[in-house]
């Protein structure tokens, strides 16, 4: 016991005399998480429109006009033909293209139905399916207002739930934090055990009295203690700054957010006693964790969206069960009884990866 | 120049030499590509559905029949009580309520008009939208077809209808994976350039051989360009392989041309690479020198414009971008392959980055001091 103590007050001392490393530990996700929580969103200011009107009668400029003072357009061009359509995308300068057909007032009122082509540059797929939606609800507003006859058939009144404003905030901030808290945790800890091993001081930990249960704790739990600092800062940030509501106890999301640290810390041990370089360790917790964590998490692209094999490859991303706890209590304020079990999911996950960097903890060099 | 021709021989022995270093500079990325490309997509499908039948009518039967029978939503369950369905939503059984009111048939035979409730688990606004416009669509195919049948009403007049119909102009289908793969490429090329240059003067520091190579009579320019010349082989080899995964597994068409592309490639290492030889200089530990290019790296990524359109930013984040060398190659093989731009429509783009890359090398060059630090 006096041995581990020891061995825990080194691993403070180590950390906290590296100023620049400190510094970084605790400013970076700050940054970034500011930085992100304000840059990454899903909604668009202003679409770039071009219309090519072939019928200009009264009901097309009543729609342009709609298009044009709904404040998700501006109005860039009047195009004539399709070869100008064609010139205008090329030069990027519109987002999208409308077109109407010709004689659109009358076929609306003879045949009960007109036509308009929506084009967007395919080029961004993302970009092309917020803004057709944009302009399907402009259309449809249209519609509802200057037909005032009475709604026939079956009317569906929508109701959003857990984030009524649809704010793409509440979607992506949860998946920062968790991003941003796993790739430092991960980080932090893949390093430290290869390190002793390039430094040469791990021949004077093995022949220390300590085992290698204490030896992999006694490294994990100052980075425990230090990211405490790390969920706290970036739960308050998410609150106070980002204003995504937290509606369910804010205790449980922090004995959540810890476990997920423990987990990704669990994660670092375990890439650092798989390698003897510093160097591998390190690509292997970045280049092998960023762009799954970020793709496969649910961060971004919903999991339910994706195919079979990468459904379940999402299941081992730590990050995956973290979102789905997170988003559960800031934003449905869901209590235990419905996150017990991917809060098992990732108790296991972090004892699996304890255990196995335990046993493959070498007592010899 | 022979000098220089010893100091890459020198790196890539090194280079190979590093055996767990190798399948991840070499097979992990294009795992990743493979893999993860598949990843990105907003298509809802399969989307889980609860239902709340008050009236338990022919016609309320009906119009939950053409909800199920669509490939859109899977219902898994049906209760009475609003209570169970919240639950639901909450434990994410269910993404989408439908709740029809008692009255439902009797309305709409006599009145025409009755009102259906969706509660749509918003979490995500995104594909909340994406359900809501599902719903709306089958709601409106039932109004045309399924009221016709019943003569309901016959005699209301229906307002006119504006079909919208949507299509890109490049990329008609609007396939994902031929704006991602390339993107994916990039950043995976980006990560593999920063850490290589990025570990290495520091590494040399920490083990203690550039001060063996300080002793020695070459100049600067000569250490930094030997040390540059291997790493951008690496880089535009892995580019070459990358591009053609691309265009055989993903048929990412290439309307543009190859050799603006690796053109383009050769300039996009040179800055990669020069980043990572200046963040090299300044720290003085492996460690430090992989969080700082881990700083970058992560915002290189999300700011790219690759999950998260640069539009979609306010505007001061969107002139940041323009320091963001990533966005500006992503933004030019998106141009180049799938609108078939020319030099002159990137050349925006392209100033970028050369002014990038000589300030970088030029940087990494100055920082470098053959003296003990």
């Amino acid at each position: 016991m006096h041995s581990f103590k020891g061995f825990l007050l080194k691993e403070f001392y180590h950390i906290f005399r590296d100023r620049r490393t400190a510094a970084i530990l605790f400013g970076m996700p700050l940054i970034q998480l500011l930085l992100f929580g304000f840059a990454i969103r899903n909604e668009i200011q202003e679409v770039n429109l071009g219309i090519y009107d072939q019928s200009h009668d009264a009901v097309t400029r009543q729609i342009t006009d709609k298009l044009a003072s709904s404040g998700y357009f501006v109005m860039t061009k009047e195009l004539h033909s399709t070869k100008e359509i064609e010139h205008a995308f090329a030069e990027g300068g519109i987002a999208e293209a409308i077109v109407f057909e010709p004689g659109f007032a009358s076929r609306m009122i003879r045949e009960g139905r007109a036509n308009v082509q929506v084009l967007t540059d395919g080029s961004n797929p993302n970009i092309s399916k917020i803004i057709t939606g944009y302009t399907g609800s402009v259309l449809q507003d249209y519609r509802n207002t200057a037909f005032k006859t009475a709604e026939v058939g079956v009317e569906a009144v929508p109701l959003m739930m857990f984030n009524p404003e649809l704010k793409s905030v509440n979607l992506f901030v949860p998946g920062l934090m968790a991003l941003i808290l796993m790739l430092v945790s991960a980080l932090m800890t893949s390093i430290s055990i290869t390190r002793e091993k390039e430094n040469g001081t791990m021949e004077v930990l093995l022949v220390s009295s300590l085992r290698p249960v204490e030896i992999i704790i006694g490294k994990v739990v100052p980075y425990f203690l230090l990211s405490f600092v790390n969920v706290v800062t970036v739960v308050a940030l998410a609150s106070f700054v980002f204003g995504v509501p937290c509606r369910g106890s804010v205790m449980l999301l922090m004995f959540e957010s810890l476990l997920f640290m423990v987990t990704a810390l669990s994660l670092g041990i375990f890439i650092s006693t798989i390698t003897s370089s510093q160097q591998v360790a390190m690509m292997i917790s970045l280049a092998g964790l960023l762009l799954p964590t970020i793709l496969l998490s649910g961060f971004i692209f919903p999991v339910a969206s994706m195919p079979l094999p990468l459904r379940m490859i999402s299941n081992l991303i730590p990050a995956k069960w973290y979102l789905i706890i997170v988003r559960g209590i800031m934003l449905k304020g869901t209590s235990f009884g419905y996150i017990w079990k991917e809060t098992l999911v990732l108790a296991v996950m972090a004892t699996v990866l304890m255990a196995a960097s335990i046993k493959k903890f070498k007592t010899r060099l | 120049m022979r000098t220089i021709w010893f100091l890459v021989q020198k790196e890539f022995l090194q280079i190979f030499r590093n055996r767990g270093m190798l399948p991840i500079i070499i097979v992990m990325p294009f795992i990743q590509l493979v893999i993860l490309s598949n990843a990105a997509t907003f298509d809802v499908k399969q989307v889980p559905m609860h239902l709340q039948d008050r009236d338990r009518s022919a016609l309320s039967a009906k119009l939950v029949e053409r909800f199920t029978a669509a490939d859109y939503f899977r219902l898994t369950g049906s209760s009475f009580s609003d209570r169970e369905s919240i639950g639901e939503l909450l434990g994410r059984k269910a993404d989408l309520v439908l709740v029809i009111p008692h009255d439902f048939e009797r309305d709409l035979t006599t009145t025409g008009h009755a009102k259906v409730q969706l509660m749509i688990n918003a979490e995500d606004g995104f594909s909340a939208g994406v359900i809501q416009a599902y719903s709306s669509e089958i709601i409106g195919t039932f109004n045309r077809e399924e009221l016709k049948k019943s003569g309901v009403n016959a005699t209301v007049q229906a307002p006119p209808e504006i079909g919208i119909i949507s299509s890109g102009w490049y990329n008609p289908e609007l396939e994902y994976t031929h704006y991602m793969v390339p993107g994916i490429l990039v950043i995976l090329i980006t990560l593999i350039g920063l850490f290589l240059s990025g570990m290495n003067v520091v590494r040399e520091r920490e083990i203690g051989t550039i001060d063996q190579i300080n002793v020695t009579p070459i100049k600067r320019y000569q250490f930094i360009t030997g040390k540059l010349v291997p790493f951008w082989i690496i880089g535009v080899a892995e580019m070459s392989i990358g591009l053609l995964i691309a265009r055989l597994i993903f048929n990412v068409p290439m309307l543009g041309s190859y050799w603006l592309i690796y053109l383009v490639s050769a300039i996009f290492m040179l800055v990669v690479l020069g980043m990572g030889l200046f963040i090299s200089t300044i720290t003085e530990t492996q460690q430090q020198a992989m969080f700082v290019a881990w700083f970058f790296m992560v915002i290189f990524t999300l700011m790219s414009g690759l999950f998260t359109a640069i539009e979609s930013m306010p505007h001061w984040a969107q002139t940041m971008t323009l320091l963001n060398p990533v966005r500006h190659f992503v933004d030019i093989m998106r141009r180049v392959m799938l609108k078939g731009s020319g030099v002159m429509e990137i050349r925006e783009q392209l100033l970028w980055l050369v002014g990038y890359a000589v300030v970088m090398v030029t940087l990494a060059v100055n920082r470098y001091r053959k003296v003990a630090v």
